[in-house]
Order: C-alpha cells, then structure tokens, then sequence
C-alpha cells in the first residue's frame, strides 16, 4: 500500500504507519489491516496495537525477525482489498445528563450560547469514532463531536472524578473509564462500566467501533446501573449504516 | 502457607513477564522490569520464565517462610541474609520454615528478584499475575506488598534435580557508567542532524525522576525539526521519548500504552536490565545497532535460557551407567570407586562426564 512506512520500535516491536494526521480513512486501514494481520496468525505475533496514526506490531523476533515479518505485512497489504472486513459496530451509551451527574452542562450551554436541552440534543446526535484506546485502560479518543458545543477545559482540574462521567475538553467528548482526576467539563454519566477487571471481557469499547449517546432519566438509569451490576443489562448494539 | 512479612520494604511486587493482550484496550503491561534478572531466578528453581517473583526496589523488605521451598535471588545486590548471614545469590537455596529472609543495602543495581520453586499462590487476572499499581489489579490486590502480608505457595519444592548445580554467575550491576544500545526509530526522522549526533554522543544521567513507568534523564537537549508532539503512536517497553524540551525519557515497565511524543530510539531487550538497575546519577552512553544485531543478541539470550535449563532439569538415565556408579558411591562400596578427588569419570550415550559424586548423589536424592 502506499504510503505505508514499517519503522523498528526497538527489537520486539514494529510500527506500521499509515499516516500523520487524525482521520477516519487512516483509521478504517488501520482496522482493516489488523483484522488481517489477525486472520493470517502469523506465528511470533504477540499483540497489537491501534492508534490514530499506526498499528504497532509486538512480537517475539526469537520466533521471526524484523525482515520476515515485515515481508509478510506487505504481501497482506498487497491483498487488503480481497479480505473481507466486517462492517464496524455502533454502542449505544446511556446518559443522565446535567444534575450532580453533569454538574458543567450549564458552562457549555452558557459558553456556546445554548439551552441545556439544546446541549444534549447536539451531543446525542452523532456517532462518534472510536480512533483508538489509551492513556488509561478503556479510555476511548473519540472523534465526530460538533464544534457547537465545543469548550474550554476547567481552569481547576477536580481531584476525583466518578468513572463513568462523560466530558467534554476543547472539541473532543470522553468518558473517564475508572475515578481519575482530570480538568474536563462534566455533562453527564453513563451507568455503563467502561472497564471491569472482572468482566470476561474486562474492557467495553473497542478502536475502530462507533458510540451513541443516548438520553436517559434517573429511574433508567438506576435500572441500568443495577442490571450492570447484576450482569442481566442487554447491551445496545448493531452494525453501522454505509 | 508459604511466605509472611514482616516489612514490605521500599516498593515489593509481585511481577511475571507482564500482561500482555490488553494494550489495545489501554492497559500498560506492567511486569518485571529486568527480564533477564526474573528470567534467571525462575530457571534456577526450576520455574517456567514467566512464572511470578518479587521484584525487590531499593530497601528490601523481611519475610518469614512459613513453609519449606527452594529459592533464588537474583538482580541488583541489596545484600540479601538468610536469619542475619549472606545468602548467595544466582543459586537455588533450600529454605526452611522458620527461616527469614532480608535486606541489608544496595550494593549494586536497584532492583534484586526473588523466584519460588512452584511458584506463588496469587490468581491470574487477565492471564497475568503482575501487579499493575495504577489500575490496581494483579498481584496481591494490585498494590505493593506491606507489613502483616502472607502469600501462600502454589506447588514448593524441599528439592530440586542437581541442586548443588543450580547457580550461575551473578550479573554485575555496579557500573556507574554504562553504554546502552539501541535501535533507531520510530520517529528518528523528526531530529535534526545535529540532534541525532547529540543523542548518539553525549552521556546522560539519570535522574530520581525514575519509576516503573520511565527514567528521566538529563543532559544535552536533543533538537527537533519540529518539536516534539506527534499525533498519538504506540509505545514500545524501552521506547526513548524525546518530548520538546528535548531530554530523553526511557519508557519502562508500566508505560503507558500510547502517546504523543516523538521516540527517538528504542533500548534494546538485551540493554533494558541495565537501565532497570540504573541509579539516580548513573551515566549513560547510547549506542546505535541494527534491528537484526539487536534480535541477534535477543536470540543468543534466548537460546543460553534454553540451555540452561537443560542443563539444570537433566537427570540421569534410569539403569544408566552413572546412575549405577552413583547408587554404588553413596552406598557401602563407596570407597572401591571414589578416586581421592571425589570425582568420577563416566561415559553416558557416548558423551564422557566428570561427576562430582557428592553433588550427583544430592541432585538424585
């Protein structure tokens, strides 16, 4: 594929990078190749890892060397367009916006000049792309929020903030995973845990998957919160349109 | 039962080879931060590499066995005793109920390893026993081990296949100045020239702002073309990072998984131990090699672990020749075969040993 640059990260570690900027273009190669690069189980691999700009390939060059595994990378990337790669997944995350649970929603309103309602509208409206996970366990970078209600971070950062809470910091939207301290503008939280150690699958979200916020009401959401707890809550998800 | 402290000493975790399959979730590996040191201690006891240790920082902490096994300490010397006396370190030791096990000092290198043979009892969560501190998972309830804590055994040993042989030569770890090698990249391209040659020719030291996650360093600023944030790349264990104010920060056990700076180099597998053992202070000198240099010396590593190994799990063959001269020396016609040295020389499947019937006659016990 052009472009596609194989750069040595150390002697058990290649990152395979596909551009220098945020894109969803960039981020749909980078997910079709990892689906392909795990199809091909080539021996030695260890784990991957996806970020805005690259895939970066761990491996065990006691099983296959730099040279070897590079020219198997680029006879995959030679055959990328014949794989087929399933279609990305959309999330649904359940929010109960402002209140305690979002105690900034009345900043982004007031610095965008919009109502609260108009607020929730605006960030429930999109699907938002998950480009890749990172900083802490099961922190997602999100991209597609509406510069509408864009805003600046806290002057003051809050010393704890509830895992769960879901903020907004200049252009982009997050939800903290676990508590963590942190200087985003707080609108709301889901009931979802983005991270349990516990769970077989202890990390919710996943690069290259979509997310939609969904509004819901206190009584929703403490339903939510004990079928989460209880293992019973039916997660909301299906396939991207287009 | 198994093993009680008394103190947990500075920062005591429990550590295997890391957590891997999660990076893309977010999760730091976390494990031992000198691999070859864990690696080594495992093998002496006849562990699997991977098998959890104690990764021992700086002061050590004091540990009562509550149950009979078989040891090994290895990495930095922080003067381990066994109830008050020097214990040997890079050899298999019996331990005893009753027996206690401390620290006296740092003698060289900053982090020493403890492998038990059997291994300990902790769960895996995630498939690993690491503790990651941040997280808080792993390990004894994802934090560092402290006064009033027991870990219990999963499978101890009272012995092991040649046990008297089971030692090898301790690594050094008291240069206060070392080179270390590495490969170029990712993103050696965003250097000047000039800033390449610093990075390649200046001696850093390490700072105290060194942890589980990184070393700081400081010395000559290395030039940028362009500063030094890129848009988030993933991270490598001994990812040199070079962030715009231009000193190197080496990414260590608990690095995060991505971030946004550029990496000038990575330490390579071989050199990482020694960055692991480094002090505050200590002095650096960076070497370029190639990839394949560097997975060539990774694969001679690999393959002395091997050999170890072998070496140490050998047994005798049943019905062998040695195994009759053994069961001859040790019994009453000891005398009729044992030459004044001690030694024995016997010949097995056409390969000619020189057996030192004390230590045979023990490794078969």
């Amino acid at each position: 594929m052009d472009g596609v640059r194989y750069l040595a990260a150390g002697d058990s570690a290649v990152c395979v990078e596909f551009g220098n900027e945020i894109s969803p273009e960039i981020n749909k190669k980078i997910r079709a190749f990892k689906i392909a690069v795990e199809k091909e189980q080539i021996p030695g691999i260890v784990e991957t890892v996806p970020t805005y700009r690259s895939l970066l390939v761990h491996y065990r060059p006691d099983v296959i060397g730099f040279g070897g595994l590079t020219e198997r990378f680029e006879s995959l990337m030679g055959s990328l367009s014949g794989i087929p790669i399933p279609p990305p997944t959309v999330i649904e995350i359940p929010v109960l916006y402002g209140g305690s649970m979002g105690p900034d929603i009345e900043n982004v309103a007031a610095h965008n000049h919009k109502t609260v309602k108009e607020v929730i509208r605006i960030h429930t409206s999109g699907e938002y792309l998950i480009y890749m996970l990172g900083f802490i366990a099961g922190f997602p970078y999100l991209g597609g929020m509406s510069k509408e209600i864009a805003t600046p971070r806290l002057k003051n950062p809050r010393v704890k903030i509830e895992g769960g809470s879901v903020g907004i910091a200049g252009e982009q939207t997050g939800i903290y995973p676990v508590d963590s301290p942190g200087g985003w503008q707080l609108i709301g939280r889901t009931p979802l845990k983005l991270y349990d150690a516990d769970r077989e699958k202890p990390v919710l979200l996943e690069a290259g998957q979509y997310i939609r916020f969904r509004s819901v009401s206190q009584e929703e959401y403490e339903r939510i919160e004990k079928e989460v707890a209880d293992g019973t809550y039916q997660y909301v998800v299906y396939d991207k349109e287009g | 039962m198994g093993v009680k402290f008394a103190s947990g000493g500075f920062l005591t975790t429990v550590q295997d080879m890391g957590r891997t399959g999660y990076q893309e979730s977010g999760m730091s590996v976390s494990g031992v931060m000198d691999q070859r040191s864990a690696a080594l201690a495992n093998i002496l006891v006849g562990n699997e590499e991977n098998e959890a240790v104690l990764e021992i920082t700086l002061m050590g902490p004091m540990m009562e066995f509550t149950e009979d096994t078989v040891i090994a300490v290895t990495g930095g010397n922080l003067l381990p005793k066994q109830n008050g006396k020097d214990f040997p370190m890079y050899r298999a030791v019996p331990v005893r109920r009753g027996d206690v096990l401390s620290f006296a000092g740092m003698a060289g290198g900053s982090r020493a390893y403890v492998a038990f043979a059997g291994g300990l009892d902790i769960p895996l969560q995630m498939g690993s026993r690491s503790t990651n501190l941040k997280s808080k998972i792993g390990g004894l309830e994802g934090r560092k081990i402290a006064g009033g804590d027991e870990i219990g055994f999963r499978a101890p040993k009272t012995d092991l296949p040649n046990l008297r042989r089971r030692s090898v030569e301790p690594e050094d770890f008291t240069a206060s100045e070392r080179v270390i090698r590495v490969v170029m990249g990712p993103q050696d391209d965003c250097f000047t020239e000039k800033g390449i040659e610093t990075f390649l020719s200046a001696a850093y030291a390490y700072t105290n702002e060194s942890d589980r996650m990184g070393c700081r360093l400081e010395g000559e600023v290395i030039e940028h073309k362009n500063g030094g944030d890129i848009i988030t790349d993933g991270i490598a264990f001994g990812a040199i990072q070079v962030p715009s104010h231009g000193r190197p920060i080496i990414m260590m056990a608990d690095h995060q998984t991505t971030g946004g700076y550029t990496k000038i180099a990575g330490v390579i597998t071989v050199d990482l131990p020694l960055v692991a053992q480094a002090r505050p202070g200590d002095k650096v000198h960076f070497k370029k090699v190639s990839v394949e240099e560097a997975q060539k010396l990774y694969v001679e590593q690999k393959n002395r672990f091997e050999k170890l190994k072998e070496e140490f799990e050998r047994r005798p063959q049943a019905g062998g020749e040695l195994q009759a001269a053994i069961y001859a020396a040790v019994g009453h016609e000891a005398r009729r075969y044992w030459n004044p040295a001690g030694t024995y020389r016997v010949v097995v499947d056409g390969e000619e040993y020189t057996v030192d019937l004390s230590v045979e006659s023990e490794g078969l016990r």
